[in-house]
């Protein structure tokens, strides 16, 4: 390995991580904002919006990243909208996650025990009120692995934005090596600054799982 | 004494299948009313529908005169007018138990923090759980959990309080500390429907008893008479297993 090489590739690549996390963290965040929204209806089993949030969910749980990217990226100058690159990697890892959120979220509202839903109506409490106050408590516990998970998926995911010409870590390394065919050393950069990004995530994560199970369920 | 529970032709069906085929029975004010019966008879299904969490196919529900209806919007008020006591009694775990008691009071019945809370306190030491207060449902025991779900219905106010099969769920030690609340709250002239397996317990809790079989009232009578004098075969065969004298 040639430390040179390293030093002088350094700056390329925080600056392509930099660009990785900055558009990863924004489309997590609408995957989120889509994901509650989403689950909110299925629950609710809104009539109509519902089969809609079903159907998109399967749209894009069913087709890899790099078809809906390129389908937004490609696809939407066609119908004279033109998107820069950027939005189009935000929107399309924010729809992406948007759909295993939502499935996430669902799975932690389904886990709590009927007989919750029970009691608390029985206490005469509002379908609104049962959801806030008795539901959405433990649901929460209940979806933080699936969230965790799909967090970490998803900043994974980024790695095709270079498809769409984006300058995230993998286009970087890719360019790098072709150009100056030092393919260990961008390797083994690309790898170093993904595990840069990843583990904090991961075990942080790991620690609002315990706590959050901690604090609600007490084991 | 007045009625302040009316049930009159009473079905429910899953599908084509047949839970409780015209049911009809009263409840006076401040009356006990247990009801006994084989596995599968619809005991718990006929509490079920008495608060509107079953829908019913035919037949009525009156709670002092007022329909109790699934499909109505005003269940929920109607809802804080008869308590119910589960089985797996059903506290909420992220809260604590004077969270759990005091929860509904505040935010359906929009009573004052302090106040609430205060009568909380009161029930709680009544029912030898004061000092549990600020735990968690999961580090208290079966009968200690069971209790304080009868003190969270209680604290509705309710008029009638169902508990379906309350001891169930408890390790026979356990039964016993959560039975002698029943007890205390029948002493004050609480109306309660109550379902059970517990036959001695029925008999001293009971005014009256009802024997319910395949979705049929069978037999109902006043509690002495029911144990003494048992007018069908079925019911008789039925009182027969839990004694074990002929053994």
């Amino acid at each position: 390995m040639n430390h040179t090489v390293i030093t002088e590739y350094l700056p390329l690549y925080k600056d392509a991580f930099l660009l990785t996390i900055r558009i990863g963290w924004m489309g997590i965040l609408l995957s989120v904002v889509i994901g509650m929204v989403g689950c909110f209806i299925t629950h609710f089993k809104i009539p109509v919006v519902n089969t809609l949030v079903k159907g998109y969910v399967e749209l894009f749980r069913n087709t890899p990243l790099l078809v809906q990217l390129f389908f937004i990226y490609f696809g939407l100058p066609k119908i004279g909208i033109n998107v820069p690159a950027e939005i189009c990697g935000i929107v399309g890892l924010g729809l992406l996650g948007g759909s295993y959120m939502a499935e996430g979220f669902r799975s932690g509202l389904e886990a709590v025990a009927k007989v919750q839903t029970e009691s608390a109506l029985a206490l005469g409490m509002t379908r609104l009120q049962l959801f806030t106050h008795v539901i959405l408590p433990q649901a929460f516990a209940m979806s933080m692995p699936a969230f965790v998970a799909n967090i970490i998926f998803l900043l994974k995911e980024t790695s095709v934005f270079s498809a769409i010409s984006l300058m995230d870590l993998m286009f970087t390394a890719k360019d790098l090596i072709g150009l100056y065919y030092n393919t260990t050393e961008c390797l083994v950069l690309l790898v170093v600054f993904y595990l840069v990004m990843l583990l904090p995530v991961s075990l942080l994560g790991s620690f609002l799982e315990k706590k959050a199970r901690l604090s609600v369920f007490g084991a | 004494m007045d009625e302040i529970l009316r049930v009159s032709h009473l079905q429910k069906k899953y599908d084509d299948f047949t839970v409780l085929d015209d049911v009809n029975f009263t409840v006076k004010k401040g009356e006990v009313v247990v009801i006994v019966g084989p596995s599968g008879c619809g005991k718990s299904t006929l509490l079920r529908c008495l608060n509107g969490l079953e829908e019913i196919q035919e037949g009525s529900v009156l709670l002092d005169g007022a329909v109790v209806n699934p499909n109505k919007k005003d269940l929920c008020k109607t809802r804080e007018r008869i308590g119910m006591v589960f089985q797996s009694y059903d506290l909420f775990p992220h809260k604590t138990i004077l969270q759990n008691v005091t929860l509904a009071p505040i935010l359906v019945k929009k009573r004052k923090k302090e106040e609430v809370c205060q009568e909380a306190l009161a029930l709680l030491k009544r029912v030898g759980l004061l000092s549990k207060k600020d735990q968690y449902p999961r580090q208290l025991s079966g009968g200690q959990k069971q209790r304080v779900a009868i003190v969270r219905a209680l604290m509705m106010q309710p008029e009638v309080l169902l508990l379906d099969e309350i001891t169930a769920s408890l390790d026979p030690e356990m039964v016993r500390e959560v039975l002698d609340v029943v007890l205390s709250l029948a002493k004050e002239g609480r109306t309660m429907l109550i379902v059970t397996h517990e036959m001695q317990f029925a008999r001293a809790v009971a005014d009256r008893m009802i024997f319910l079989e395949g979705g049929k009232i069978v037999e109902e009578d006043e509690t002495k008479s029911f144990f003494e004098h048992p007018k069908t075969d079925r019911l008789k065969q039925f009182l027969q297993t839990f004694t074990y004298e002929d053994l």
